[in-house]
């Protein structure tokens, strides 16, 4: 399976949780910790990311960027 | 493993937009005003038309659009939206030009406006935001409130008797001749998301042709007002607003033969 990533930036993030329901992979939870603006923010939890960018996509506050293992490194890996 | 060894063999394949500015946004958690903004501005950066494009932010939750746009925006004034837009585009005509509006501002008290507007085929694209109520001024009941929805004006619910059915604007303005393309999209889910940044593109491509107005409505929530965490407005939206505002294309240039 494409490896993927998520990077967040928890100043931006509101904790609307819309991401975690979007999440296939089931792999965002909310953090036990809160941010400057007093909003617990979503982190990776799970290694399982495969990079789909449905959680960025419906991120209304753009907090998330998403990487993905390139084909061709995927293919060297495999 | 870090996250930076990680990184080094993967590529970035989704990140903010440029054109939107780094602003931090004033909407409420959840809010699908914000993930509109975003898509608009995605559209604008992928054109590559930033410097092309003049937008106008309405009177409503969105009237700070141009602080997080970083493209040309005007100001109207309340419900005008369209009106502005009229006059930016009849003086600039090679410019994309778009009105962005709420559901207060366009389906009530620019109601007469956005009919005429649409009814003159102005080049311009009109993206009306429906989210069923007033947010802004502390969730009263709008036009396109749903009957028996609870707001601070209908606190035992919308009744046809008093205040009348839920005004389909959009289905309204598909029978005018001067509009040419007319949709409605919606922003709850990664699907829907998508097809309204194809809906988006599509209307910017038509707005070249110069055929008339193209109109989108996007059906999204209000945690605040409807007083329900995003996550209930997701179900809310699914099973109350849809069935009422169905998603699809009302009007598509290939049926009117433009």
């Amino acid at each position: 399976m494409i490896k993927g990533t998520v990077l967040i930036n928890s100043e931006n993030c509101k904790g609307c949780e819309l991401c975690i329901v979007a999440c296939p992979q089931e792999s965002l939870s909310l953090s036990q910790k809160i941010n400057l603006r007093g909003y617990r923010y979503v982190e990776l939890s799970q290694d399982n990311c495969t990079g789909c960018t449905n959680c960025a996509i419906v991120c209304p506050d753009s907090a998330i960027t998403v990487y993905r293992q390139s084909k061709q490194n995927y293919k060297k890996a495999v | 493993m870090s996250q930076e060894i990680l990184l080094e063999d993967m590529q970035c394949v989704y990140q903010k937009p440029a054109t939107l500015t780094d602003d931090y946004m004033h909407y409420c958690p959840g809010c699908g005003h914000a993930v509109a903004h975003k898509i608009l501005m995605e559209v604008v950066q992928e054109m590559g038309i930033q410097e092309d494009i003049v937008g106008v932010a309405p009177v409503g939750c969105s009237v700070f659009a141009y602080n997080y746009m970083n493209i040309d925006m005007q100001e109207a004034a309340h419900g005008r939206a369209s009106a502005a837009a009229t006059g930016i585009k009849r003086v600039l005509p090679e410019k994309y030009v778009f009105a962005y509006q709420g559901d207060g501002d366009l389906a009530a008290i620019g109601t007469a406006e956005t009919i005429h507007t649409i009814n003159r085929g102005e080049n311009i694209l009109i993206v009306f935001i429906n989210n069923g109520i007033y947010g802004m001024t502390g969730g009263q009941m709008a036009p396109t409130s749903l009957l028996g929805q609870k707001t601070s004006t209908s606190p035992y619910g919308r009744d046809v008797e008093h205040n009348g059915y839920p005004l389909k604007i959009t289905d309204l303005i598909a029978h005018l001749p001067g509009a040419y393309y007319v949709t409605r999209q919606a922003v709850h889910t990664p699907n829907t998301v998508r097809k309204f940044k194809k809906a988006i593109k599509n209307a910017f491509e038509f707005q070249k042709l110069k055929k008339g107005t193209c109109f989108i409505e996007v059906v999204s929530n209000c945690p605040s007002g409807w007083k329900m965490t995003p996550k209930e407005t997701l179900a809310y939206i699914e099973e109350k607003m849809l069935p009422e505002y169905p998603l699809g294309d009302l009007k598509v240039p290939t049926q009117n033969n433009n």
